[in-house]
């Protein structure tokens, strides 16, 4: 032993836990952090925001515009540009994220209350339903199914685009990547993109239970 | 009671789809909004609940104006059935059928046996409270729409074309449930429906609507058939008007022969060319033709009184004999009607 490079089994054994802060479980955990938050952010302002546009139509054109915009910018300039404000801090990964997530979220949300049925709408009117409960209680359930399927989508993409924010030094398992960038060896980035992945699809499968224990009456549809 | 009181609806681009309406819609009666598409029947419905506010007239509703009500405490009191149903696809049945006692703050409980108990009263199986809508056929779906309008037990219930997003045959029987219903409740409805046939049966009273929101004629579905007000109205109630009039004559004044009825082991009376043959209970058995009296052929039956000399003339038609059967409301012979006495009626009715 300790003659020639160490194997793949050696070197994840050897970095899991060296309580350094590029040890691989700090990284992972900076990883769920840094993919996580967003999601959890994006969701909380995507719900009034999709709610207002789909409120108020004429804001949703504006709106869905201004957020596929952000969503082309390359990530790595808008890193840039934030480190001035938020430093090398995982915040200047957090934000632009959040607002990746919003723009696949907004339309989610404006598009799952658009699901639900004229007249169910009517029906819920026609019981009496004041509009606030209405909202709560028939058209934000129903919406259910809609919005989490977008919230797939942000989940594992946010996961997979945290690795950018290594290029800035926060990159959770994206620290791997750029580890094996300056010093050619293959472990580290083995073990980066099975973790990555193997996160996306917890994350998914946990969404995925959530979808089913939520929304019993989708599974109970007859297929169409 | 429901009361239009020249009741206009005006929309901002200047089309008016209700003019001047004015009508009542008497308590404890089921009254029908018919007309063709435009004709403003089921805007006139959804003024009565606030669910589109009339730009010129009165609404009351017991003498009290509408417009002064908070529309959601106005619609708690007024049960509403839709042509989709409209179901909440996320809730059970059970907490469908709930709604609006949920809505009115019932204790949960209180509110589910009382759902329950109005989904055996619409015929419906009670194991089917824990399913999902989507799980429900049509017919079951606009069953539990009925339930759910009736939860909180409101005077009024206002229907928007029910059922016509039904096959015929279930049609028919969401019909008779609704009348068999409202004999137990006595609700004060109104129905609207583009279907006449359905108007008719189903309506106490049918105001007939034309194009633009203006009632062509209001009346009570006999008047209607024999008295119809103008052109429109008779060409909207169509070409077999004559023979749905007869639905509205009693079959109380019909002349039975009993001869012709006999009993088991008898024979007929001489020189008829059929009898009919009753079982040892005294019902119907089978039409016998003299020359072979080992054969029962088919038979129709109407009862006396109750049924209406269409439905006398229908159970005449389908026997070889050509006569209807009178049966009482258990099903036993009280007599036969020939085609002799069909004929005097007939010609009574025409007369009438």
């Amino acid at each position: 032993m300790g003659s020639g490079p160490p194997t793949l089994w050696e070197w994840i054994a050897r970095n899991w836990d060296t309580g350094r802060a590029d040890s691989i479980r700090n990284l992972l955990l900076d990883h769920l952090v840094m993919s996580l938050t967003p999601v959890l952010f994006s969701l909380l302002a995507a719900l009034p925001l999709g709610l207002a546009c789909a409120r108020w139509r004429r804001l949703y054109q504006p709106t869905s515009g201004l957020m596929n915009v952000i969503y082309a910018l390359p990530s790595l300039p808008v890193f840039m540009l934030l480190i001035s404000v938020t430093g090398l801090s995982q915040t200047t990964v957090i934000i632009p994220l959040t607002f990746y997530g919003m723009a696949v979220l907004i339309p989610a949300v404006v598009d799952g209350l658009a699901s639900v049925p004229d007249h169910v709408r009517q029906a819920a009117v026609a019981m009496g339903f004041t509009p606030a409960r209405r909202l709560l209680t028939v058209e934000l359930p129903i919406a259910v199914p809609v919005v989490l399927s977008g919230l797939r989508v942000v989940a594992v993409s946010s996961i997979s685009l945290v690795s950018v924010g290594a290029l800035i030094g926060q990159g959770g398992l994206g620290g791997l990547f750029t580890r094996a960038y300056q010093n050619p060896f293959t472990p580290p980035v083995i073990v980066g993109i099975v973790l990555v992945v193997a996160l996306a699809l917890v994350a998914d499968g946990v969404l995925v239970l959530a979808q089913r224990l939520l929304t019993p009456w989708v599974r109970a549809r007859r297929p169409a | 009671m429901i009361t239009f009181d020249e009741v206009t609806k005006r929309y901002p681009d200047g089309t008016v789809a209700v003019d001047r309406l004015s009508l009542e819609a008497p308590t404890g009666e089921i009254t029908v909004l018919v007309g063709p598409s435009g004709c403003g029947k089921t805007t006139s419905l959804r003024m009565i609940n606030r669910m589109i506010d009339a730009s010129e007239g009165r609404i009351l509703l017991d003498g009290v104006p509408v417009e002064g009500i908070d529309p959601p405490t106005l619609r708690r009191g007024i049960g509403y059935v839709i042509q989709q149903a409209g179901l909440f696809p996320h809730r059970k049945i059970v907490d469908n059928v709930a709604t609006v006692p949920y809505l009115l703050g019932w204790d949960r409980r209180k509110a589910r046996d009382r759902a329950m108990e109005l989904l055996e009263r619409v015929g419906l199986d009670p194991s089917l409270a824990g399913r999902y809508p989507f799980q429900l056929s049509g017919g079951q779906q606009q069953r539990v729409g009925v339930a759910r309008a009736l939860a909180a037990d409101p005077p009024v219930l206002l229907m928007d074309e029910p059922f016509s997003a039904v096959d015929p045959i279930v049609r028919t029987s969401l019909q008779d449930e609704l009348l068999r219903l409202q004999a137990e409740l006595n609700k004060t409805i109104v129905f609207v429906t583009h279907d006449i046939d359905e108007a008719i049966k189903l309506g106490d009273r049918v105001a007939v609507l034309r194009v633009g929101g203006t009632l062509a004629q209001l009346a009570d579905p006999k008047t209607l058939l024999s008295r119809p007000a103008d052109d429109f109205v008779r060409e909207f109630l169509g070409h077999d008007r004559g023979i749905r009039r007869l639905q509205f004559v009693p079959t109380s004044g019909l002349e039975l022969r009993t001869d012709l009825a006999v009993a088991p082991g008898a024979s007929g009376p001489d020189g008829e060319p059929w009898h009919l043959a009753l079982t040892p209970e005294g019902r119907p058995a089978g039409w016998v033709p003299r020359d072979e009296p080992e054969r029962l052929e088919r038979y129709g039956t109407f009862v006396l009184g109750r049924d209406s000399l269409r439905s006398a003339l229908d159970a005449a038609l389908l026997s070889p004999s050509g006569c209807a059967v009178a049966v009482d409301g258990d099903g036993k012979v009280v007599g036969v009607a020939t085609r002799d006495a069909l004929d005097r009626a007939l010609a009574e009715a025409a007369d009438g």
